[in-house]
């Protein structure tokens, strides 16, 4: 049973991830700064309630807060830049962040023990789950309640104005300029929602694993996160939904037995869904809708 | 009354001006041809206008007022909007969609912020199904974009920048590839466009269309405008069968 809590509780984080990079994808922006902002709120709420004894909801808020801001502020230059400088430029900001957690040291003493983000040791001790009696099963409803919360926001995203100009954004974003959109505060806001998306995920991770370090925010879960919405495409908000269960409930998880034979696996896919599904995963499904239709 | 001055507008790009010393004038609700064989710098001229480049020298007037150095979303908040020589649609948006994503509301009766980014108005969905009428595209306001035909493509496209209730629109080569009919029914619109109170600047390789609807036309070659007046005279201007039919 823990096994597929476990389970669950791994795909509703990386749906999070997965949705704060698909805001960025509708704009056109592929960013590997993702993990960075993931980082930031699973230290500063990690550090909220195991240093401050904050309640878990403040500390998860100021998390993502905290991540927006830091994506608002990446959000400027990253106007600058576009494709693969966009790519190299995110990807040193998720860097910077993950040397500082790697360096990042604040200790006190609680009941005897020393709590609190040890540097390369990592940060132990995030146990307001437990300390507070949760079940494992109330973590990952709550880690579900936000996920569906944010696909729902998405999904009505989608259908207003807002949604309709991030999409022109990412279609074509001279003739989105020459249409009175203004690139900056789009790309900056869709920047900024992403970063509050990711940053949630993360105050949500470290909490319910109880542990972070810099392993956790390297550049390969900065390509998970990017990739989610990619190979399900950006049709829908389903598509990171089942490209996240595709790729760590089935790939990752039924084939175990293939061990590192599997990230080379996760290559192949991406090569022949591009190919073969240029809308991604989502277009599974729609094809035979259409097909029921005619 | 003059709604567009350009006074001595030039273009460099590298060691090539693009457009050299151009003046023009246009009247408050005129139809004003811009012509000229390939690469005379046609496109150039609107693409410094709409603030995808900046001029290298000169001055821009909208309305006596200097709009040099806006950004292409800025020169629209002015009253300025335009179609692309090669059709630049959202494709992953619907018909509707594209016409809503560039829409504006009457400058006196603005929703607020809130309501236009996240609401959707009745009267909102009222005008845009009429300026969907307008370019014939009613039925197909729910299909995407990329699946309209060619002509289907450039009637949106049209209606795209009317929707944002600009003075003044630039056309950039509006009848390439279109039959007799479409040039028809575009003229039709453009003349329409015109009733509204718009102000329209045609770029234009189809002499039908815009010797039949521009009140006056500039000739240009390599840069320079090397005729202006009414049709009739710049069709019989020397220097004009020259540039385009050779000595």
């Amino acid at each position: 049973m823990d096994y597929y809590l476990g389970i669950l509780q791994t795909i509703g984080v990386h749906t999070l991830l997965g949705l704060s990079a698909y805001i960025l994808l509708l704009t056109g922006q592929v960013s590997m700064a993702q993990i960075g902002f993931f980082a930031i709120g699973a230290y500063s709420s990690g550090v909220l309630t195991v240093i401050f004894s904050w309640h878990i909801y403040p500390a998860l808020a100021f998390g993502a807060f905290l991540a927006s801001f830091f994506a608002f502020l990446v959000g400027f230059p990253a106007l600058r830049v576009k494709g693969l400088m966009l790519v190299i430029a995110t990807i040193a900001f998720s860097e910077i962040v993950r040397l500082i957690t790697f360096n990042f040291v604040w200790m006190v003493e609680k009941d005897g023990i020393m709590v609190g983000a040890d540097g390369a040791q990592g940060f132990r001790e995030i146990r307001y789950f437990t300390t507070n009696g949760w079940e494992s099963s109330q973590v990952v409803l709550l880690i579900w309640i936000f996920v569906v919360i944010v696909m729902a926001m998405l999904w009505w995203l989608d259908r207003v104005k807002a949604g309709a100009v991030l999409r022109a954004v990412g279609n074509d974003e001279l003739a989105a300029q020459s249409s009175g959109i203004d690139l900056t505060t789009v790309k900056v806001a869709a920047m900024t929602a992403g970063g509050f998306i990711a940053g949630l995920g993360g105050g949500l991770y470290a909490h319910a694993v109880s542990y972070v370090d810099h392993i956790t925010f390297t550049i390969l879960m900065a390509t998970f996160a990017i990739s989610y919405p990619i190979l399900g495409g950006t049709k829908n908000v389903f598509g990171t939904l089942l490209a996240v269960i595709f790729i760590q409930g089935i790939l990752i998880e039924a084939f175990r037995f293939l061990e590192d034979w599997r990230l080379i696996i996760f290559g192949l896919i991406i090569i022949l869904v591009m190919n073969f599904m240029p809308n991604g995963l989502v277009s599974l499904f729609n094809s035979r809708k259409s097909k029921k239709g005619t | 009354m003059s709604i567009l001055k350009v006074d001595n507008l030039c273009k460099n790009f590298g060691g090539v001006r693009a457009v050299d010393g151009l003046n023009f004038e246009i009247n408050q609700g005129e139809i004003f041809g811009l012509i000229g064989p390939n690469g005379s710098g046609k496109s150039t001229t609107i693409n410094v206008i709409c603030g995808l480049y900046q001029p290298s020298e000169g001055s821009i007037f909208l309305e006596g007022k200097k709009i040099n150095g806006l950004k292409p979303n800025q020169c629209v908040d002015v009253g300025i909007s335009r179609t692309f020589q090669n059709i630049r649609l959202f494709g992953d948006l619907t018909v509707w969609q594209n016409l809503w994503v560039a829409w504006r509301d009457d400058k006196n009766n603005q929703s607020s912020w809130f309501s236009n980014w996240f609401g959707r108005s009745e009267t909102q969905e009222k005008l845009i199904s009429e300026l969907l009428n307008f370019s014939g595209l009613e039925s197909r306001a729910n299909d995407l974009a990329s699946n309209l035909s060619f002509g289907e493509q450039r009637r949106l496209e049209l209606a795209r920048a009317v929707a944002s209730k600009p003075k003044l629109i630039f056309l950039d080569e509006p009848a390439a590839g279109m039959n007799k009919e479409e040039v028809k029914e575009l003229r039709e619109r453009i003349f329409r466009l015109r009733d509204l109170g718009i102000t329209i600047f045609l770029v234009e390789h189809v002499m039908d269309l815009v010797m039949n609807v521009s009140n006056r036309i500039t000739v240009l070659n390599f840069g320079k405008a090397i005729a202006e007046g009414d049709p009739e005279s710049v069709q019989k201007d020397k220097s004009v069968q020259e540039a385009y039919f050779g000595q």
